[in-house]
């Protein structure tokens, strides 16, 4: 069942499997890449955003005359002004409320209401009161600082804890308290199985706030057509199908008015998987004065205005027999939304809900969750999304457990294994996971490490008492990808599917054109796709356009984000690709003058059974079906195909990844001397994209580990306000990494395919942080949090001393 | 405003600037050359890297008056005869980028590095990159690239 990566890609296939390089190369390496900034269109103007530099404030005023008399300056508005603007709020589509999964609920979620520009309150810092247009970048600088706004601070709300005390200062008056909802998932008798095991371990872990940092900040132009009423809108966006619909509920422009354009995008992670004030308030602005505008984000502006992830307290518990098997799992998660909910943050814990067991197989399962509102900037996904804190959970439990229990965490792993399996097999948190082989993947990773080697080694540094420490970190994971099938989506409460569509053209001068409802930037759609569609239909790499990413040209779609595009988009455009074979096939035999089950389709092209030089391409039938001279009866000229696609279940990728580090034990300083990533993503369409994509999660997720947080004092203004000071690390920090696979192909879709772009940042958090934890055991530590800085460990290891150092 | 006469990548230009103008916006705005990109507001992330008088440096760090008489290599300029550069050819033929924001400033920091450096080993590159940011690549393949480039191209020393 799992294959060597190599075998597992059919004979025929020229390019799927294949490290085809990418066509999105040229005009990225060569500075013609059309990113966000560099659109500039005639007479457009400038838009800036007023910010409130107050976590919690009542606004008394806003008074834009001293900036209206500065060079320049068209406009200010205040969101009492732009009030009027908004048919709606901004959106949040999957509003969740308390509830007992299954029992359905009987409590309306608790939905605050967020306009794009404050107008009685401002909840965080960074949060816009003001809008100011000017006709150059320069100016509308110039004017921010000149409008002054009348504040009245209010005392802010900053932890999660303190904020679901009774008495804690209210980030939404009309909401009553600072909880959004409870949502508890609960599985097999939990109560019993955690009273009567032998063992239960407890653990705490914080997880911080992480500032995305996609290299590219945010921007929208938008250019109005104000004789037709029509808007055209780029933004820096994941999504921009989904922006197109949002954006037209919340300005009251009509959805077939409206056309978004994401255009080239640096970056996402998660970041620009949403819906910004900024750009409902660019077509506000443009449909106020009838001219283009810009809004071009400022890394500051980043740090405060762009959603943070993760930001959530875990308790968790496993519950064990003396030997070593899980029996039950238990997490309580409490979730840090920020001041208001953005487009799918109520939703982002959900997404690690169904996983806390990983890949283990306990009898009794609980999760439960309660997001709460705080007076700091929103959060909502980060690469990995409810995955990485739900991966971390178990993982770094299964080994305390392992400490406990003094026993190997790998031999605690296997021992705890669903075994191997290849059809829909149900699981503790109620999913069925697709397909998995997951002691294949230990072994492979287990293999690539040297495990024996750095044990032994490790050993020997204990023995003679060296101050640097090795510590060995392992972290097994589970993702749950493909989002995702409409109808548990529907379950969820999400308001929108989880489809995605593809359009294959086959044009009569024998080129094809690929239409994909996915939106990429940076993960190489463009060139995955081409190979699907050459493979599929017997055509060329290099005659296949992919196009994406303009809802005027892809309509239908539901963008990026999730580790969805291939496992969904992509079976889509597989999809298409046999809707365009089956009407090919008909022309084809018409021609040929055979009848349809006459022909196979050999070495990419229909050929007589039996008669090799008898047989029609693609590009043939493409030609045939555009002139229409002879066509069968009910068969419409042209040849073309629309494919939409919802998946019947997610997939589930899987991996090990094992981490080792030095600990410098007088300095706390940690180095990661080795990386190795073996993950299971199903079958490959380009492993040289895959590779890339682990590579990065894995250096996103190391990041976490050792170097990123946002921090806050105690007035909710944030520290870590720029690249200096919210540590990002360089390539003088990282390693270079081992990285393989082992192929357990998905049971979900045609092409075994499952989704690989979140799996590094999934899985590396949880290794290394074992890897620290496991370095600094012998020193009596027994609690590090994220993320392992310098001064942190440092600390632990003088904590454990007692203090005396 | 003040007249600021430069030479990029090989051809002459003159406009006039407001002396606070940065570098970076002087070259995208004013002179189109917008492959240099702008990632953060602290001289931090190297998007905007490009060669003034051939040392690798910030754009966002320098006002486009300090330019003045100077020379300036941006990506635009590494192309000879629509042939990629060897780096750019590394960078495609090793997958060094995702979504390319950083690559420009990328390629232009590996160029310098070439240029100044004598041996390059997988270390001093990373040493030498540190004033660079990408967030998509974990950094494995630039190094590589780098690495691939420096070696086809040392004999000759560009």
């Amino acid at each position: 069942m799992t294959q060597t990566a190599e075998a597992t890609q059919e004979q025929a296939k020229r390019y799927v499997g294949g490290g085809v390089l990418r066509k999105e190369d040229p005009e990225l390496l060569t500075g013609q890449a059309r990113f966000i900034d560099d659109i500039a269109l005639p007479g457009m103007l400038w838009v800036g955003v007023v910010r409130s530099p107050f976590a919690h404030a009542r606004i008394n005023g806003v008074d834009g005359s001293r900036a209206l008399e500065l060079p320049g300056v068209v406009a200010v508005l205040s969101g009492e002004e732009l009030a009027g603007d908004w048919e709606a709020g901004l959106p949040c589509a999957w509003p969740i409320a308390t509830r007992s999964w299954p029992t359905p609920t009987d409590e309306d979620p608790r939905m605050p209401d967020h306009w794009p520009v404050a107008h009685d309150k401002a909840r965080f810092v960074g949060d816009p009161v003001a809008v100011v247009v000017a006709d150059s970048r320069a100016h509308a600088k110039d004017a921010l600082e000149a409008v002054d706004v009348d504040y009245e601070p209010l005392e802010p709300v900053l932890d999660v804890e303190q904020a679901l005390g009774g008495d804690a200062p209210r980030c939404h008056e009309d909401l009553g308290d600072n909880r959004c909802y409870t949502w508890t998932l609960e599985n097999g008798e939990v109560e019993r199985v955690f009273s009567e095991a032998p063992v239960v371990v407890k653990e705490r872990y914080r997880h911080p706030r992480l500032i995305p940092n996609a290299i590219e900040p945010r921007g929208v132009v938008v250019q109005p057509a104000p004789a037709q009423g029509e808007f055209t809108m780029w933004s820096a966006t994941q999504i921009p199908h989904i922006a197109k619909v949002t954006l037209s509920l919340t300005t009251g422009i009509p959805e077939s008015k409206l056309r978004v354009i994401a255009p080239d995008v640096g970056g996402g992670f998660g970041s620009k998987l949403n819906v910004y004030a900024e750009e409902a308030v660019c077509l506000a602005v443009a449909r106020r004065l009838g001219l283009p505008v810009k809004w071009i984000e400022e890394r500051s502006e980043n740090y405060l205005g762009t959603i943070h992830g993760r930001g959530v307290v875990q308790d968790m518990e496993l519950a064990a027999t003396e030997e070593g098997k899980v029996v039950g799992v238990r997490a309580r998660v409490l979730a840090d939304f920020g001041a208001y909910l953005q487009l799918v943050a109520p939703g982002i814990p959900l997404l690690g809900a169904f996983i806390y067991h990983g890949l283990y197989d306990p009898e009794a399962y609980l999760f439960e969750c309660t997001g709460v509102f705080t007076n700091r900037t929103p959060t909502d996904a980060y690469r990995g999304a409810g995955r990485p804190e739900a991966t971390y959970a178990i993982e770094r439990t299964i080994d305390a457990l392992a400490r406990r229990l003094g026993k190997d965490p790998v031999e605690l792993r296997r021992r705890n294994f669903i075994p191997p399996f290849d059809e829909p097999r149900a699981t503790a948190g109620g999913l069925e996971f697709d397909s998995g082989n997951y002691p294949a993947t230990l072994d492979k990773a287990l293999e690539l490490a040297d495990y024996e080697g750095l044990r032994r080694e490790q050993a020997e540094r204990r023995a003679r008492g060296d101050g640097k420490a090795l510590g060995i970190g392992l972290a097994t994971y589970i993702e749950m990808c493909g989002l995702a099938p409409s109808q548990v989506l529907s379950a969820l409460k999400y308001g929108a599917g989880g489809w995605d569509a593809a359009t294959i053209r086959c044009h009569p001068t024998g080129k094809v054109t690929v239409v994909t409802g996915t939106s990429p930037h940076g993960q190489g759609h463009v060139t995955s796709w081409a190979q699907i569609a050459a493979d599929e239909l017997g055509v060329a790499f290099e005659d296949v356009e992919v196009l994406h990413g303009d809802t005027a040209i892809a309509p239908l779609g539901m963008d990026t984000y999730g580790s969805r595009s291939l496992a969904v988009g992509g079976i889509a455009l597989w999809n298409a690709a046999q809707k365009i074979k089956e009407k090919a096939k008909r022309i084809a035999a018409h021609d040929l003058e055979v009848s349809p089950d006459d022909l196979e389709w050999t070495d990419g092209k229909f050929q007589v059974r039996g008669v090799p030089d008898k047989s029609k391409t693609i590009p043939d039938v493409a030609f045939a079906a555009w002139t229409a001279h002879s066509l069968p009866d009910d068969v419409e000229p042209g040849l073309e195909a629309t494919h939409v696609y919802d998946p019947p279940n997610f997939t589930f990728p899987a991996g090990a990844h094992v981490c080792a580090v030095e600990v410098d034990t007088e300095t706390g300083e940690v180095e990661i001397l080795k990386y190795v990533a073996v993950d299971d993503c199903g079958n490959v369409i380009n492993p040289t994209i895959v590779e890339g994509q682990v590579h990065g999660g894995v250096a996103q997720g190391i990041a976490e580990a050792l170097y990123e947080e946002a921090v806050y004092d105690d007035a909710g203004n944030l520290l870590t306000s720029s690249m200096h000071s919210y540590r990002i690390p360089s390539a003088a920090e990282l390693p270079s990494f081992v990285t393989d696979r082992t192929v357990t192909p998905s049971s979900t879709n045609p092409m075994g395919v499952k989704g690989v772009g979140e799996a590094g940042t999934i899985a590396a958090p949880a290794a290394v942080m074992n890897a620290v934890a496991d370095a600094l055991a012998p020193l009596g530590v027994t609690k590090i949090d994220l993320p392992a800085t310098p001064e942190r460990v440092w600390r632990a290891i003088r904590d454990a001393k007692g203090g005396a150092q | 405003m003040r007249r600021v006469a430069v030479t990029v990548n090989g051809v002459h230009r003159e406009a006039d600037v407001e002396p606070r103008q940065l570098l970076v916006y002087f070259l995208r705005e004013q002179l189109g050359l917008t492959g240099t990109n702008v990632g953060c507001d602290t001289t931090t992330c190297g998007a905007c890297t490009i060669l003034l008088d051939g040392k690798s440096v910030k754009s966002c760090a320098l006002l486009a008056v300090q330019a003045d008489g100077r020379e300036m290599t941006t990506i635009e300029g590494l192309q000879r005869d629509g042939e990629l550069h060897a780096l750019q050819r590394a960078f495609h033929e090793h997958h060094a980028l995702q979504c390319g924001y950083c690559t420009p400033g990328m390629i232009i920091a590996g160029l310098g590095l070439i240029q100044d450096d004598g041996e390059l080993t997988e270390e001093s590159i990373r040493l030498g990159l540190e004033g660079n940011i990408c967030r998509c690549t974990g950094y494995h393949n630039i190094v590589k690239a780098i690495q691939v480039a420096a070696d086809e191209l040392t004999p000759t020393r560009m």
